[in-house]
């Protein structure tokens, strides 16, 4: 059984008097062939987070479990676990063929049994062709395939990925993407995917934890995530463009903020619609983006193309779905039931 | 560089062939004189086109004869300098490999200590250190021997220094890939490292090599038979004269000529690698 298991992770930088805690106790409780996403800013930790899990980081304090088996102190070739990096990081003088071999060859696995996987990664990753090259003959994209075709014949209970879209272009990006979800639907392999970009996220987890600042704000599906983010750094976090927080709405009581997502605000006159000036407007096609102030604070409104939309230096009244509202504690930041 | 001056185009390569001149004649002058014999060299004008007696003396040098005063075939000379130069290559490249290896990849106690200390010791070269080096290798009964000529030669301060400056711009991920893959340090070593430091150690290998055969003030101190000389020692030695006997200034230089043969090749060959590496650095 290929579960995960955290309890009270913790990380340290340095020890004692000039120890610098990086994460600040994580619990997760991941099931076996779940693909989870550890998404997050720059610096929250997911990536410390990653990489203690793969055991090329000590874990300061706390248990880490894969299946059944506690594995804070076993070396990261003991945990039966596979890893993609961002910079592909393929031994620059094998062939690829010997690239993906190489583990294998390592734990002294049969010859033909070693040719049998390769072959057989090679042909999921369409990479039959390229076997014999090096790997600087290769394009990023396909190195990023045979880095993939490496963590697969390991055949491991666990994959980890380590943002390894970030060094691809945006249309790469996107194909593999898609392959990577394939990948987990044929193979069902317990994974965990690091990434800051909350679009891969959205669309590649089943669940996803959101890290900030080496603390864990919510884990849960996209559709909770989004649909009911615990804090206001989940809310604005998730969701592009972000979601509106107004410390100050028009009629409503001190120490809440409310938020709202540019998509849920209608341009219409209600009883209980907002002044809203506009200053910006963004065309992206499918839709716009009018940036304005409501009571001096910025809020963003999505509208539809083709219907009608102010100008900037108009002021029109804006209308929030009451039934999209989600309101946090302005001293905790957490959302209130 | 685009150029648009012809003439410069002269100047430069006449700078050049200049240049050349200017080095290779000597070696054309010693190669000439080695195919003439002794009287002819020494009448002047000395000849500048090649003689005759190509063969004969290059069996001399090579074999030995009972004409000169120093009488050692240069066969034995040039393998003395062959083995000393491979001992000395080899075991530089081997001993700065894995010290390299260690000060980048390793924590341990006194580490800085162990880098300065191997920095330091580029401040002595072998003349510096001759007086205690003999003592030491003559107390341990290492005068006049193929140990004797090449161990207190054999730790390289630079070697350590290339060789680190190339380790420390390996990517930390490749180190951690080999590591997931089940590669302990010296699996990584050996698998990873060295094919990946084939450039360096193909410039240091030809770098040890002219600088083992070209050795001269330690053999020169340390050995006392003749069948230990190498070959440079063997050259000086020639020509030293005294003015007892006449000098065979044919079989010299045909002795210097062959004394050049085996650093040529090994630059030569190595040059394939060199650029092979240098062709192919993405990582």
């Amino acid at each position: 059984m290929a579960s995960i298991s955290l309890k009270n992770i913790v990380k340290h930088y340095g020890s004692g008097k000039s120890a610098v805690p990086v994460i600040h106790g994580v619990n997760a409780e991941i099931q076996d062939g779940e693909f989870i996403v550890l998404v997050g800013p720059s610096g929250c930790g997911k990536s410390t987070l990653l990489r203690m899990i793969a055991g090329l980081e000590e874990i300061t304090s706390g248990e880490l479990r894969i299946g059944s088996q506690v594995v804070n102190d076993l070396e990261p070739a003991k945990r039966d676990i596979a890893m993609v990096f961002q910079n592909y990081a393929l031994y620059p003088h094998m062939t690829n063929y010997e690239n993906m071999a190489y583990g294998l060859k390592l734990a002294k696995v049969p010859k033909d049994e070693i040719k049998a996987r390769v072959d057989k990664a090679a042909r999921i990753l369409e990479l039959s062709h390229l076997l014999d090259r090096k790997p600087r003959q290769l394009s990023g994209g396909q190195r990023q395939r045979v880095a993939m075709g490496r963590a697969i014949v390991r055949q491991p209970q666990v994959f980890l990925f380590d943002e390894p879209l970030s060094n691809l272009d945006a249309k790469l990006r996107a194909q593999t993407r898609i392959e990577i979800q394939k990948l987990h639907a044929d193979l069902g392999i317990t994974s965990l995917f690091v990434t800051h970009d909350q679009v891969e996220a959205m669309t590649l987890a089943q669940r996803m934890i959101v890290l900030n600042g080496g603390h864990v704000e919510q884990f849960g599906t996209p559709e909770e995530v989004y649909h009911t983010p615990a804090s206001t750094f989940v809310a604005s976090f998730i969701g592009s463009p972000p979601m509106n927080l107004l410390h100050n709405p028009p009629g409503a009581q001190a120490g809440r903020i409310l938020g709202v997502r540019p998509e849920h605000i209608d341009l219409a006159a209600t009883e209980r619609s907002w002044a809203f000036a506009v200053e910006t407007v963004e065309l992206l096609g499918a839709e716009r983006l009018l940036y304005g102030k409501v009571g001096g604070e910025s809020v963003t409104v999505r509208v539809e193309e083709g219907r009608a939309y102010p100008k900037p230096g108009e002021t029109t009244q804006i209308a929030p779905r009451p039934d999209r509202l989600h309101w946090f504690d302005a001293a905790t930041g957490k959302r209130l039931p | 560089m685009v150029d648009r001056n012809p003439w410069l185009n002269v100047l430069s390569h006449a700078v050049l062939i200049l240049g050349v001149a200017i080095v290779a004649f000597p070696l054309y002058l010693a190669l000439v004189a080695s195919t003439h014999t002794a009287t002819e060299i020494v009448q002047a004008p000395m000849p500048l086109l090649p003689g005759s007696h190509l063969w004969e003396n290059y069996r001399d040098a090579l074999l030995g004869s009972g004409k000169l005063g120093s009488n050692t075939n240069v066969v034995r000379m040039m393998w003395v300098s062959f083995v000393v130069a491979m001992v000395i290559t080899v075991g530089k490249i081997a001993i700065s490999l894995l010290s390299a290896f260690a000060i980048v990849y390793f924590r341990f106690p006194m580490k800085m200590v162990c880098f300065w200390a191997i920095f330091l010791t580029l401040m002595l070269p072998v003349e510096v250190r001759i007086l205690p080096t003999y003592k030491v290798v003559a107390q341990l009964g290492l005068l006049n021997s193929y140990a004797g000529l090449s161990l207190p030669l054999i730790a390289s301060a630079t070697a350590t220094f290339l060789f680190r400056q190339f380790f420390l711009t390996v990517p930390d991920e490749l180190v951690e890939a080999a590591r997931i893959d089940g590669a302990g340090p010296m699996r990584f070593f050996i698998d990873v490292l060295v094919p990946l430091s084939r450039t360096s150690i193909a410039a240091l290998f030809v770098i040890q090599f002219i600088y083992g055969w070209n050795q001269y003030l330690w053999p020169l101190l340390m050995t006392t038979s003749e069948d230990m000389y190498p070959v440079v020692v063997g050259i000086k030695r020639m020509v030293a004269g005294g003015g007892e006997a006449a000098i065979d200034w044919n079989i010299a230089m045909a002795t210097a000529i062959l004394a050049m043969l085996p650093p040529t090749l090994v630059v030569m060959l190595m040059q394939k690698w060199f650029v092979k590496g240098l062709v192919d650095t993405e990582k």
